[in-house]
């Protein structure tokens, strides 16, 4: 089966010289759909690198990033955006909602530049807002929306039409822990029904709400978590206490 | 977890039995603590002679008897609940020992001896996530308890990643020559040397 996204030893060097600075030194990562990825590391581990990498917003220095089987580097610019708009979706720290769009417009902004006529993108885009439980908020433009309904929206925006690949930059942004988590549970039921998903993060507490954890540190992969034996074995934990 | 005062929150409700009162206990603490009757029945015991619950019928089966607070348990319950629990953290945390420890043997790499808590700590914070979410939305007890596990296990997490900053900035440690090792055995504890 294709991969939704593969890196292939990617590596990204900015500068040149005695200014060189190695950001992503040979990575491999694969993730599947169905799958929620996460790649946790401090600041400057080259985190957000590899996310803009894999989202085709920039190109790896060396190494392969495979879309859906589709090597970025073959293909051109213009079919390299056809992907961000179509096979793409992303999550941003601070939403990035447009401010003169109402929730739904912001929703299907990315179908209608990719020339879908206005009453199906509507169509889609409500069917997104109401998987995420704001389509009664459709209408709004988002200095109406409280924070959390802001980021429903932006996670409706990621996965609208046939997106199957969603990447995330800290997307809880400045929500408190308990709507933070509320985002999480929409990425991860988004993932599980069938979208790939990658979320980039310092935190812990993002972190494990994903199936697999990729360590970065000063832009190598240096660990990863192997699959967790499930909740039960917790409950026999819980026979010591 | 105190049993005693949970049993005693449980009948602060109203009268009830034995057998009842477990599968309370085990489905309000979010089933991570299990406990067994024999245990309700001892704690009960104990809470009758103390005079803080007591039985409709002094004697017959245990199982048959109905348990009751009194006021006495109500105020206990009542002291309990208010009474901050220690927080001072034990003595010797082993985790920190190990760290600690880990600085000093030669040939260590400190920063892959931090990676193998921090993944370990994850991977236990994953699997109370799935603990979560396979729940109920509305099971507030377990998501309480998941919440407040998820939280603690963050703080090592955050001591992990904080231990990573404060060791890649200490300056570089110079060689000790032979010569200057002191013959006396250096104390363990010491990491700012």
């Amino acid at each position: 089966m294709t991969s939704a996204l593969q890196l292939r030893q990617v590596s990204k060097v900015y500068g040149s010289g005695p200014t060189e600075v190695h950001a992503l030194r040979a990575v491999d990562l694969s993730v599947e759909r169905g799958e929620l990825v996460a790649i946790m590391g401090p600041s400057g581990s080259g985190k957000s690198t590899l996310l803009t990498i894999a989202g085709s917003l920039e190109a790896a220095t060396s190494g392969q990033v495979l879309v859906d089987g589709v090597d970025l580097a073959k293909v051109s610019r213009s079919d390299q955006a056809r992907m961000r708009r179509r096979s793409i979706g992303y999550v941003f720290q601070d939403f990035n909602l447009l401010p003169g769009l109402t929730a739904v417009e912001n929703v299907t902004l990315p179908l209608e530049l990719d020339g879908v006529r206005a009453k199906a993108a509507r169509d889609t885009g409500l069917s997104a807002l109401e998987e995420l439980d704001v389509a009664d908020n459709a209408d709004r433009y988002p200095d109406e929306l409280s924070g959390g309904e802001r980021q429903r929206v932006a996670i409706a925006r990621a996965i609208v039409g046939e997106r199957g690949l969603l990447l995330a930059d800290e997307p809880t942004g400045a929500l408190d822990s308990v709507n933070g988590e509320g985002v999480m549970r929409l990425l991860r039921a988004a993932t599980q029904r069938g979208v790939a998903g990658v979320v980039v993060t310092h935190e812990a507490q993002l972190a494990y709400w994903a199936d697999r954890v990729f360590f970065l540190r000063d832009g190598h992969v240096v660990d990863q978590t192997v699959a967790p034996p499930g909740p039960e074995s917790l409950l026999a934990a819980g026979d010591r206490q | 977890m105190s049993v005693p005062h949970a049993l005693l929150a449980l009948l602060s409700e109203g009268p009830k039995y034995g057998l009842r009162l477990q599968n309370e206990f085990e489905a309000r603490t979010g089933e991570v603590w299990p406990l067994n009757v024999g245990q309700v029945y001892t704690t009960l015991q104990r809470l009758e002679r103390d005079g803080l619950v007591e039985t409709d019928d002094g004697e017959g089966e245990r199982s048959r008897k109905r348990y009751r607070i009194t006021p006495a348990g109500d105020r206990e319950l009542a002291d309990w609940l208010r009474t901050p629990p220690d927080l001072v953290p034990p003595p010797r945390d082993e985790l920190v020992i190990k760290v600690l420890v880990a600085l000093e043997v030669p040939g260590t790499d400190i920063h892959e001896i931090l990676q193998v808590h921090r993944r370990h700590v994850i991977e236990t914070m994953q699997r109370y996530t799935q603990v979560k979410a396979a729940a109920r939305e509305d099971d507030m007890a377990l998501a309480l308890v998941a919440d407040a596990e998820l939280f603690r296990l963050e703080a090592i997490v955050r001591w992990l990643d904080a231990a990573e900053v404060r060791l890649k900035q200490r300056p570089p440690l110079a060689p000790v020559p032979v010569a200057d090792v002191p013959l006396e055995p250096t104390h363990p504890m010491e990491v700012s040397q």
